[in-house]
């Protein structure tokens, strides 16, 4: 757990040092949010419709943006090997790495989203259950995306790649967080959908961290 | 714990006596399972019976249907050499992922396609946004994974590691697709082949179904053998045993 906590503190120290990066992985959600409207048009009640979408589509690829840093920078200065050599299990310490990745870009996604579900005409209630999807969904995206950059950590231009292996395995978390939306803004009962997102949650946590670290030993090998 | 096929399955992953075991099935099966896709085809697209409620729109299921239990069915194979590869290290069974891979894209691919050309007369679209039809696209996307990885890393041995790790990760597609029908109320139909004592269908349309199962079943062994033997001497090139081989002269 101590190991855990260190790995914790190690990244959010890393990321608060690096703030430009932090920012930048904003910014292209923010402009991808905004580059949506502008495709559409002034039609405000279809962007009302869709803006759950829009949403989550920009929360998956400002995520594949910032997941790559997860381990790219450790594997390049030796870092990993350390960590892969250290007593602690691996897949502990890549457990941390995932938490830090969604504290350090999950929850600041989460702060601007309220603001941006405004920009797009939302109304409360939807924009709400969006909240509740997205807080049970971009851990997960986190996770899952680990896999992915652990894969393609080896390479050089992984980049390309790592969007084909890892958007597969968004695509059902994406699924069930904009029904749960549509649902719920239809008056449907939502504890399916609800049910789902906790899951996918409990299995990426506890899951991923396994073949993250299988892939990592195997990248660096 | 003693197996009594463990001898077997010894003798087999070593790779002269794989590649022997190959050269010897693959025109075997090849031809079985072009004969009995011929029969099939012409007995299910010629003679069997048109559907009471599709006519003969049907008939493509002798196709779509041995195409969709193959995608599965190649990505089970796949993961479990996955396993194996990954835990005893066996080199056949890193080779058997990536001989797997194309075939199982190129299924997946085919059931997409038939499913659609099927969906138009009977739900009156090309493509809905089904469960069934939404995950065996991810499924397809999961092959083009797993080749993409493997063909990204130069290295061959840790190639296959890796496409292995991506490859079991990706098994939860395959239940979630078997179970789609049963899981969400869903546009596709349910199967229509369970128990052979008790099918939903009747045995006029069963029969040259089964022929079809059984052809394109043969048709896959004999690629992934084909394939498989192949990657092997690739692999192997340096060795003795490729070498008398390519002395010989093919």
């Amino acid at each position: 757990m101590d190991a855990v906590m260190y790995m914790i503190r190690r990244e959010l120290l890393l990321a608060f040092r690096q703030r430009a990066e932090l920012v930048n992985a904003l910014l292209f959600y923010s402009f991808i949010v905004v580059l949506f409207p502008l495709a559409i048009g002034a039609n405000a009640k279809l962007i009302a419709t869709v803006a759950p979408a829009i949403i989550w589509v920009a929360a998956l690829l400002s995520v594949l943006l910032s997941i790559d840093r997860t381990f790219r920078s450790d594997f390049e200065d030796g870092t990993l090997e350390q960590l892969i050599l250290s007593d602690h299990p691996l897949s502990l310490l890549v457990l941390g790495k995932i938490l830090a990745h969604w504290l350090v870009s999950g929850v600041p996604l989460l702060v601007l989203t309220p603001l941006l579900t405004l920009f797009l005409g939302l109304d409360a209630g939807s924009s709400k259950v969006l909240m509740l999807t997205l807080l049970l969904g971009t851990p997960v995206l986190s996770a899952a995306g680990a896999i992915g950059v652990a894969l393609t950590v080896g390479l050089r231009r992984g980049g390309i790649l790592l969007a084909l292996l890892v958007l597969p395995m968004y695509i059902p978390v994406l699924l069930f967080a904009t029904v749960m939306v549509a649902h719920a803004k239809a008056g449907a009962p939502v504890a399916a959908d609800l049910s789902m997102l906790i899951a996918f949650l409990i299995l990426a946590i506890t899951l991923a961290p396994l073949p993250t670290a299988a892939a990592l030993k195997v990248s660096v090998s | 714990m003693k197996f009594p096929f463990m001898p077997f399955l010894h003798r087999i992953s070593s790779p002269p006596r794989f590649y022997r075991m190959a050269c010897r099935w693959i025109p075997r099966l090849g031809w079985t399972g072009l004969i009995f896709m011929l029969v099939g085809l012409v007995w299910g697209l010629g003679f069997a019976p048109p559907d009471y409620q599709q006519g003969n729109a049907f008939r493509i299921m002798y196709i779509h249907v041995p195409s969709a239990w193959l995608s599965l069915f190649i990505y089970t194979v796949m993961a479990v050499s996955a396993v194996i590869a990954f835990v005893w290290r066996i080199k056949l069974a890193e080779v058997m992922i990536i001989a797997n891979a194309p075939i199982g894209a190129t299924f997946t691919f085919l059931a997409l396609v038939t499913g659609s050309i099927w969906g138009k007369p009977m739900w009156g679209t090309y493509w809905v946004w089904d469960p069934r039809l939404t995950f065996e696209l991810i499924l397809l996307f999961q092959y083009f994974g797993v080749i993409a990885l493997y063909t990204a890393i130069t290295d061959r041995r840790v190639g296959a590691r890796a496409a292995a790790i991506l490859a079991m990760v990706g098994i939860v597609t395959v239940p979630i697709v078997h179970y789609s029908v049963v899981w969400w109320s869903s546009l596709h139909q349910g199967s229509s082949f369970k128990t052979l004592d008790n099918p939903a269908i009747a045995w006029s349309m069963l029969v040259p179904l089964l022929i079809m199962f059984i052809g394109t079943n043969l048709f896959y062994l004999a690629v992934v053998f084909l394939r498989s033997r192949n990657e092997l001497l690739l692999r192997e090139k340096q060795t003795a045993w490729v070498g008398e081989i390519l002395d010989k002269g093919v």
